[in-house]
C-alpha cells in the first residue's frame, strides 16, 4: 500500500507523499498550487481503423473488452447516473473477470448500495482497488483496511481535474447509456433508462484510450441529443438493460416532514431573504436531500412574495426546481444529475433545462467554471468544527461512509451554507476538530442548525447584513456547547490506527485528509 | 418490535428505532452487576452508557444483575428512564429518587402565570423520545407529554418513567410544561410519578364531573405537601363527551387551580354518533357552551385539535373561526402547526392598531380625570376599554409589540378582564 511517508499539509493534516505508487502533492491552500504542463491526451485514432459506414456495434461486452485489449492492472471506469439502478458498472467488472483480469483499478464517478458485490471481486482479486466515491459497504470495508490499495476520493470536480491532468489514466471507459445510435452518440435524456444528463461520463469520453457505450436503447443514427459524442467511441453494445428504472430515478421526489429539517430549511431560507442574496437575477443551487428540497418550497413562497426572479438554478433537479421554471421564478435550469421523473422529462423537452458536465460546472483546472457564479449553495455536512472546516466522508466513528460528490466544488460559492441538525441520534455534528476534513473553514460561510445560525467571524458583511433580523444567529461555540450538555458530553474520540487507507484530494488534485484505518 | 430476552425489559428495539433504546434486566441472587451494552454509538459512548448503568444500580443498591442494552443513541437520560421501567418490570423495589442525577432542567420558580397565553399546545407521545428534545425549538405556548391516548395501554408504566425524567432533562425552551394524564387510578399513578418534577398544568381527560377534578386536585395538593412543592399546577379539563359538555361550569369551577377548559372532537362527536367535519358545525354548539362556561368559570377556553396536518390552509380557518368564537388557543399535532395557529390567535393590524389607539386614549382620560373615554368623535364604552387593554397584553405576550413600548399603565389595579387572579 503506502510506502511513502506522511508530510503534514497545509491543513495541519499528516497524508502520505505516495499514494497506489505515484507521488502526491500534499494540500498548500485554498489557490495555492499551480499545476503546470498540459492536459493528458488519448492516442491519435484514424477513421481508417473504424467501419465507414459508423457501425460500430459488436455482439456483446466480452467482444468489446477483448477488442480494447483489456488485461490485468487496467482501470476500468464507470459512470453513476444511474444511481442505484445501475447494471453496467458490475457488468463490467465481472465480464473481465470472467476473462481472467485481476488487479484492476475501478475509477466510478460514484458507487451505489448496488455496487457492494465489487467487495466480491476485491476479495478475488479481480479488483485492486476503488478510486471514487466509496458509499456504505464500499467505504466501511476500506475502513477495515481490506483493499489492497489505498482509497482515493475526489470531488465531480476533482475527478474531471484528475483525469484531465492525467492523475489518472483511464483504460477503458464502460458508459452505460439510456439512449444511442450504432456510431456511439448517447444521451441520458430518453430511452427506458432515462436518466437525464450524462456529464459524469464526459471526462471519460475524452480521455479513456478506449470507449464502450453500453445501452438498451439503440436509436439509429444521429442519436439527439448527443451527450457524448460517437467521435469518442470504440464500440457499441446492446443489452436487454442497463438499469432498474425504480432505482435510477425516484417517481416522485418527497419533501421530508421532519418538523426539525423543515425548521432548519426554513432558517436557510430566510437567511437567504435576510441576507439580501434573494433578489432579482440572483442564482443558487441546492440539491436533492430533504433539507435541501424543502429549502426551495420555502424560497420559492418568498420568491413570490417579494416578485423576485432567479436568472438560473442549478441542481441536483427535482419536480420543485422544474416547478420553479415552469412558473417564471428561473429563467434556467444548469442541470448536473436528474432525480425524478418530472426531471427527466423535463430536460428532454425543456430547452431552458440544460444538462451540464462537471467541466462546465466544477473542474478546477479549467479557465473558470459556474460553481463559483452561484450566489448561495445550501449543502449538507456529517460534521462541522468551530473552525468551520467539515466532513463530509467519514463519520465520528472514524468510518469512511460518504464520497465528496460535487460538495467541494460548491464551496466556491459566493455564499456556502451547511445546513445540518445540530446532532444526530447523541452524534453531535459541531464539534471541536472534524475527523476528516473535507473542506477548509475558509470557504464555509454559514451554518444553520435547529437550534440556530451560525456564521463565519470572517464573513463580516454577512454578520452586518443580517444585524437586526429575528434570526437566530448564534455562536458556533455556543450551539456546540449548548447540545454537548444535551448527549452528555463530548464523545470519544474515534479509535483508529495509523495507517492510511484512503486519501481526500482537493478540487486541484492535492491531498488534503487521510482516511485512517479503524481499530479492529 | 418489543420482545425480551431476559427478566422484565423496557424501551424499543430494531434497526429503524432512533433515540431510544431497550434495556433488559434480571435480577440475580450472585454475580454482581453483568452489563452488555450493544450500542449505534459505541465507539463514541460506549464506556460512558457503561458508567452511567453502573452508577444507577449501585445508587439503588442493586448489587448482582444482568442488564442487556441494545441502543439506538438514546439520550443519557433515556437510558436512565428505560432502566428504571425495566427495574420496576423485574420487580426491584424502587421507592426513592435519591439515585437521581441532578435534573438539568429546573422548573420556573413559581409555575405559570394562571391566565398566561395559551395559544400552541403541542401533544408529544409520551412512549417517544425523539420528539421529545427539540419540542421547544418550534416556540409553541406549551407542551403536552401525553401518558394517555398515544400511548400503548402496556406501555403506560414506561411511559411514566420516560416522562418524568423528561421533565427534569428536556429544555422545553418557554413552552408551558403539561402533561395529560390518564383516566381514573392510572391517573392517580401518573400524578404520584409526574407532580414531584414539577409540571406546570396537568390536562384531565374525558372530564364529565366536577369530582373527577377535584379528585385529582385533591391528590397533586397531597404530594405536593409530601414534597414540599408549593408552586400551583394548573388543571385543564378535556371534555370529550355530551355530560361533560352538559357539565362544563361545573368542571371549570370544581377547584381553584382550573385554569382552562379544552374539548377532544374526535370522541365527543364519537359520542354524539355523528362525523366530525372540517367546518365543525357538528360541534359548534358544543364549543360554544365550552367558552360560555370557562368564561362564567373565569378559565381559558381552549379549542381541540385540527387533525390534517397538510392543510395548513384549513388549519388557519379553523383557527380564525375558533379565535372569533372566544377561544384562546388549540392544540398541535404536529410542530408546523404552530406558527399557523399563532398566526390565527393573533390580531389583525387593524384590530391591533386600534386597540392600541383606544389604550393610548383611556390613558389620555385617566391622566386628565376624564370619566368619559373618547377616540375622535366617538366615545368610547368601558367593556369596549377592557377589551382593548386584554388585546394590547396578549399582543405584548405573544412578541407583536416591542417590549419596551410603554401603552398600559403598569399596576393598575381596575378590572382587567382576566388577569391578576393567580392566588385565587
Amino acid at each position: 500500500m503506502s510506502d511513502g511517508k506522511l508530510v503534514k499539509n497545509a491543513a495541519g493534516r499528516p497524508v502520505p507523499t505516495l499514494v497506489n505508487g505515484k507521488e502526491q502533492v500534499p494540500y498548500l491552500g485554498v489557490g495555492a498550487y499551480q499545476p503546470t504542463g498540459a492536459k493528458a491526451a488519448p492516442p491519435i485514432r484514424s477513421c481508417k481503423d473504424y467501419p465507414p459506414d459508423g457501425d460500430k456495434r459488436v455482439p456483446d461486452l466480452r467482444t468489446a473488452l477483448e477488442k480494447c485489449g483489456l488485461r490485468s492492472g487496467m482501470t476500468i471506469s464507470s459512470h453513476h447516473h444511474l444511481r442505484n439502478g445501475d447494471k453496467v458498472g458490475l457488468l463490467a467488472l465481472r465480464t473481465a473477470a470472467e476473462m481472467g483480469a485481476k488487479d484492476l483499478m475501478w475509477l466510478p464517478s460514484a458507487s451505489f448500495p448496488c455496487h457492494e458485490p465489487v467487495i466480491e471481486l476485491m476479495e478475488q482479486g479481480v479488483v485492486h482497488h476503488i478510486e471514487g466515491s466509496m458509499n456504505g459497504p464500499l467505504g466501511r470495508y476500506t475502513s477495515e483496511g481490506k483493499m489492497r490499495g489505498m482509497g482515493v476520493l475526489r470531488s465531480h470536480g476533482g475527478r474531471y481535474q484528475a483525469i484531465q491532468d492525467g492523475d489518472v489514466h483511464i483504460d477503458i471507459a464502460v458508459i452505460a447509456a439510456p439512449s444511442a445510435d450504432p456510431f456511439g452518440n448517447a444521451n441520458g435524456s430518453h430511452g427506458p433508462s432515462a436518466c437525464g444528463s450524462l456529464g459524469f461520463a464526459l471526462a471519460d469520453s475524452i480521455y479513456a484510450d478506449h470507449v464502450i457505450v453500453v445501452t438498451d436503447n439503440l436509436v439509429p443514427f444521429p442519436c439527439i441529443p448527443w451527450q457524448i459524442q460517437g467521435n469518442n467511441v470504440d464500440y457499441v453494445v446492446e443489452v436487454e438493460s442497463i438499469g432498474d428504472p425504480s432505482k435510477i430515478v425516484s417517481g416522485t421526489t418527497q419533501i421530508t416532514r421532519s418538523p426539525d429539517r423543515l425548521l432548519i430549511a426554513e432558517y436557510v431560507a430566510r437567511f437567504v431573504r435576510e441576507a439580501g442574496i434573494m433578489r432579482d437575477g440572483f442564482s443558487f443551487q441546492a440539491g436533492a436531500g430533504g433539507i435541501a428540497l424543502a429549502f426551495v418550497q420555502f424560497l420559492k413562497e418568498m420568491m413570490k412574495e417579494a416578485g423576485v426572479k432567479a436568472r438560473f438554478v442549478r441542481g441536483g433537479s427535482t419536480q420543485y426546481l422544474v416547478d420553479l421554471l415552469n412558473e417564471g421564478l428561473t429563467d434556467y435550469i444548469l442541470d448536473g444529475q436528474t432525480f425524478d421523473l418530472a426531471a427527466v422529462a423535463s430536460i428532454a423537452s425543456n430547452p431552458r433545462h440544460v444538462a451540464t458536465s462537471p467541466f462546465t460546472s466544477y473542474n478546477y483546472h479549467g479557465k473558470g467554471n459556474f460553481a463559483s457564479l452561484v450566489d448561495a449553495v445550501v449543502l449538507g455536512a456529517t460534521e462541522v468544527d468551530v473552525g468551520f472546516n467539515a466532513n463530509v466522508n467519514t463519520h465520528s466513528d472514524g468510518i469512511l461512509l460518504h464520497g465528496i460528490g460535487g460538495w467541494q466544488n460548491c464551496l466556491f460559492s459566493r455564499c456556502t451554507i451547511l445546513a445540518v441538525p445540530a446532532v444526530r441520534d447523541r452524534v453531535p455534528v459541531l464539534v471541536d476538530e472534524v475527523t476528516t476534513i473535507t473542506g477548509t473553514g475558509e470557504l464555509i460561510d454559514v451554518v444553520v442548525t435547529e437550534r440556530g445560525i451560525a456564521i463565519n467571524p470572517r464573513r463580516t458583511d454577512l454578520l452586518e447584513a443580517v444585524k437586526g433580523s429575528n434570526l437566530p444567529i448564534r455562536p458556533m461555540e455556543a450551539i456546540k456547547e449548548e447540545v454537548e450538555g444535551i448527549i452528555g458530553g463530548k464523545p470519544e474520540p474515534p479509535r483508529l490506527t495509523d495507517r492510511p487507507v484512503a486519501v481526500i484530494k482537493w478540487v486541484d488534485g492535492t491531498v488534503l485528509d487521510s482516511v485512517w484505518q479503524v481499530e479492529g | 418490535m418489543e420482545g425480551t430476552t431476559i427478566g422484565g425489559g423496557a424501551g424499543r428495539r430494531g434497526d429503524d428505532v432512533r433515540s431510544d433504546c431497550w434495556v433488559a434486566v434480571e435480577l440475580t441472587d450472585s454475580g454482581g452487576l453483568q452489563l452488555e451494552v450493544k450500542s449505534r454509538v459505541g465507539t463514541l459512548y460506549g464506556p460512558s452508557i457503561t458508567k452511567g448503568l453502573e452508577d444507577t444500580l449501585r445508587a439503588l443498591g442493586i448489587e448482582n444483575a444482568r442488564v442487556e442494552v441494545e441502543d439506538q443513541g438514546a439520550l443519557p437520560w433515556v437510558i436512565q428512564a428505560r432502566l428504571e421501567a425495566a427495574l420496576s418490570r423485574a420487580g426491584a423495589p424502587h421507592t426513592t429518587r435519591s439515585h437521581l442525577p441532578p435534573a438539568r432542567v429546573l422548573p420556573p420558580p413559581g409555575g405559570t402565570p394562571r391566565d398566561r397565553l395559551r395559544r400552541s399546545r403541542l401533544y408529544l407521545p409520551g412512549n417517544e423520545p425523539k420528539f421529545m428534545l427539540n419540542a421547544g425549538l418550534h416556540g409553541p405556548d406549551g407542551v403536552i407529554l401525553d401518558l394517555e391516548d398515544s400511548v400503548h395501554p402496556d406501555q403506560k408504566d414506561a411511559a411514566r418513567f420516560l416522562v418524568l425524567h423528561a421533565l427534569r432533562n428536556v429544555d422545553f425552551g418557554g413552552a408551558e410544561r403539561m402533561v395529560r394524564i390518564n383516566q381514573g387510578s392510572l391517573g392517580l399513578q401518573d400524578l404520584d410519578a409526574v407532580v414531584p418534577e414539577g409540571p406546570e398544568m396537568i390536562l384531565l381527560p374525558k372530564v364529565e364531573t366536577a369530582d373527577q377534578v377535584r379528585t385529582v386536585h385533591e391528590r397533586i395538593l397531597e404530594i405536593q405537601e409530601r414534597w414540599g412543592l408549593h408552586h400551583p399546577v394548573w388543571l385543564m379539563p378535556i371534555l370529550e363527551s355530551a355530560l361533560g359538555v352538559e357539565n362544563a361550569f361545573a368542571s371549570a369551577a370544581a377547584a381553584p387551580t382550573v385554569a382552562a377548559l379544552t374539548i377532544g372532537i374526535e370522541d365527543y362527536t364519537a359520542d354524539l354518533g355523528v362525523v366530525k367535519t372540517t367546518d365543525g358545525s357538528e360541534s359548534l354548539w358544543a364549543r360554544s357552551r365550552l367558552v360560555n362556561a370557562a368564561r362564567a368559570g373565569g378559565v381559558q377556553a381552549i379549542d381541540s385539535v385540527y387533525g390534517d396536518v397538510a392543510d395548513e390552509e384549513g388549519l388557519l380557518a379553523w383557527g380564525r373561526r375558533a379565535r372569533a368564537m372566544g377561544f384562546q388557543g388549540m392544540g398541535c399535532i404536529h410542530p408546523r402547526q404552530i406558527r399557523i395557529i399563532h398566526e390565527a390567535f393573533a390580531p389583525s393590524r387593524e384590530e391591533l392598531a386600534r386597540a392600541l389607539r383606544i389604550v393610548a386614549a383611556f390613558e389620555e382620560a385617566q391622566k386628565k380625570g376624564l370619566g368619559v373615554v373618547s377616540l375622535g368623535t366617538k366615545m368610547i364604552d368601558r367593556p369596549v376599554v377592557l377589551r382593548a387593554r386584554s388585546l394590547v397584553e396578549r399582543a405584548r405576550e405573544a412578541g407583536m409589540i416591542p417590549q419596551t413600548d410603554k401603552d398600559l399603565p403598569a399596576g393598575e389595579g381596575d378590572g382587567s378582564p382576566e388577569g391578576g387572579e393567580e392566588s385565587r
